[in-house]
């Protein structure tokens, strides 16, 4: 998977800086994420990496740098922004409405309209399409639910995460950035959205994780950013380096340089 | 275990009821009125509770709208008020048309409603707050504007909905049927639309609903908006069922409205509950006062009544959320 330059790179930002006063949160970070892989994105707590990904879903702006997209060179001022650019991102506290269906969660902020009058002047929602789709998509991804019209609060937590991918999975046409999605689970719900995960990578898209936890982001990605004082001081390859030097270097302990090369991706 | 799972029944026997509860409650205060009292059950009887209920079900719609969004709405009463005090006071004393006169009292109401969201979206202060300030200043405006006088002598136009029709042998008010035809109405955006379905989404986890692109303030501001035009139309059946323009009416509707809401099991938090729910709420209220005023109970029981049942109906709606956690 971990394949030389030849892969083509579906998101890149160069020299990315972000001020906060007088914190410089995003210190000329660069990033290149490569088709249909999983990235995982680590550093330690003010690192940068929350402002690095904030400012590729377009939840903030940065100061400098840019950013491209398939080679072309956007400019995102909101999350929407980046969402009709193809980006869709998962975000760490569950972001769904627990008293809605599973195919209104699924369908929230894009609903699907009935054909004709009744959806052009009574504006009616296709339910029964919505719940079509739905049922069709989660069952793509494997995730097993038994009813879209049951409210996502009868779901675990893991199901609940389940929808919450899915939906990412459904919309985006490039990149799905994850911000800790196995974080308020336990180690079955965490499993399974691993599983998920790379199923969504294995239908083409690109995924952008986020985690803190060192045993998932081995288990399942393809390259690991390693984020540094605002900067990305190094990309790993997960099958050759070991879980110890990959949190040395995270931490400052080794420096990038120090390990084999190989190990860099 | 065998308590894990005794807990998660509770909370679903406590979710069902939410639901079907109020109507349970409706017909059980329908049955013990109808053996309490040979008129309860007479088609004149509940033709009169409709027409009592239909001011402050109108309300309540409006009500309705704003709670799911988790806010809450203490002016609605008041703002009726002003609203038939503007439209009786230019059709009778200064002679401005009907329509307009009306158009204009429901012009005012919605402004207030208008007032009332951009306080809570532009300058994020708790509805709450707000509408208790705004049930201060449309009370005064109403006094001021009014002299603190009934308007009497409005034209026949002005109280058509007053008048009646006969179903069968009983007569029916026109107002009940603005109030069920504006019910169905409601209902229908909130489940069928996508923007009703942003009103719930946005009441029930609004970071959620921004992240998923929706405009959660744009969504508030019309709903507070649209509860205004609502008090408008109460505002005109109010006019049409007393025949004058009484400033001091909405007194009792600005906290009958909430209880109708509440009682119909719509959630205080937000994101939860229906539209009929509300006229369901409504109806119960309206059951319990002709029910005791038949059976000579003084109108000081009604009140406590009414208090033990809204209490009784946001303790359901907090057992069965702290079930769902």
């Amino acid at each position: 998977m971990a394949g030389g330059d030849s892969t083509a790179l579906v998101m890149e930002a160069r020299g990315l800086v972000k001020r906060f006063g007088h914190v410089t949160a995003l210190d000329h970070s660069d990033f290149e994420l490569r088709a249909a892989e999983i990235l995982a994105v680590i550093g330690d707590n003010g690192a940068g990496k929350s402002t690095l990904i904030k400012a590729l879903s377009g939840a903030l702006v940065p100061d400098a740098g840019e950013i491209r997209l398939d080679g072309r060179v956007v400019h995102f001022r909101t999350p929407m922004d980046a969402r009709s650019a193809g980006i869709e991102t998962v975000y760490q506290d569950l972001a769904v409405a627990p008293a809605l269906s599973i195919a209104e969660n699924l369908f929230l902020g894009r609903e699907l309209r009935r054909p004709g009058v009744l959806g052009s002047v009574f504006r009616m929602l296709d339910r029964k399409r919505m719940r079509e789709e739905s049922t069709a998509h989660m069952r793509e991804l494997r995730i097993e639910i038994g009813s879209m019209g049951q409210p996502v609060e009868t779901l675990s937590g893991g199901q609940r995460q389940g929808v919450a991918v899915a939906r990412s999975a459904a919309f985006a046409r490039h990149v799905v950035i994850m911000d800790e999605p196995t974080a308020a689970l336990g180690v079955k719900q965490s499993n399974t959205v691993l599983d998920l995960i790379r199923r969504v990578r294995d239908r083409g898209l690109s995924v952008v994780l986020i985690s803190h936890d060192m045993p998932h982001v081995f288990e399942i990605a393809d390259r690991i950013h390693v984020a540094r004082l605002g900067k990305r001081i190094a990309v790993l390859n997960p099958r050759k380096i070991s879980m110890s030097d990959t949190v040395a270097i995270m931490t400052g302990a080794l420096a990038p340089d120090e390990i084999a090369a190989d190990a860099l991706a | 275990m065998r308590i894990l799972r005794f807990a998660q029944d509770d909370s679903n026997v406590l979710r069902t009821l939410g639901a079907v509860g109020p109507l349970i409650a409706l017909l059980a205060t329908c049955v013990f009125f109808a053996t309490r009292s040979d008129r309860f059950l007479t088609g004149d009887n509940l033709s009169i509770v409709l027409q009592q209920v239909m001011v402050v079900g109108v309300i309540a719609i409006g009500q309705t709208l704003i709670i799911l969004t988790a806010g809450v709405d203490l002016s609605c009463g008041t703002v009726m008020a002003l609203g038939a005090i503007v439209m009786t006071k230019l059709a009778a004393e200064l002679g401005v048309s009907v329509p307009l006169a009306i158009a204009a009292g429901i012009g005012v109401t919605t402004l207030f409603g208008f007032l009332n969201g951009l306080l809570v979206t532009r300058i994020n202060l708790p509805p709450f707050i707000v509408t208790l300030g705004t049930l201060n200043i449309a009370f005064a405006i109403t006094q001021l504007y009014s002299n603190a006088q009934t308007v009497t002598d409005l034209p026949e136009a002005m109280n058509a909905l007053g008048g009646t029709f006969r179903v069968g042998g009983t007569s029916v008010v026109h107002g009940v049927v603005v109030m069920l035809v504006l019910y169905a109405l409601a209902a229908f955006v909130l489940r069928e639309t996508a923007s009703g379905r942003h009103v719930y989404a946005v009441g029930n986890n609004p970071e959620a609903a921004r992240l998923t692109g929706i405009a959660t303030p744009r969504v508030i501001l019309a709903v507070y908006a649209l509860a205004g035009v609502l008090y408008g139309i109460a505002a005109l059946l109010s006019v049409a069922r007393t025949g004058v323009g009484d400033p001091n009416a909405g007194q009792t509707e600005n906290l009958d409205a909430i209880t109708a809401v509440v009682l119909g099991g719509t959630s205080l938090f937000g994101g939860r509950g229906t539209v009929l729910g509300s006229l369901v709420g409504a109806l119960i209220v309206g059951v319990f006062r002709n029910g005791l005023t038949l059976m000579g109970v003084s109108s000081v029981y009604q009140i406590l009544v009414t208090g033990i049942l809204v209490i009784l109906a946001v303790a359901t709606d907090q057992l069965s959320r702290r079930g769902a956690r």
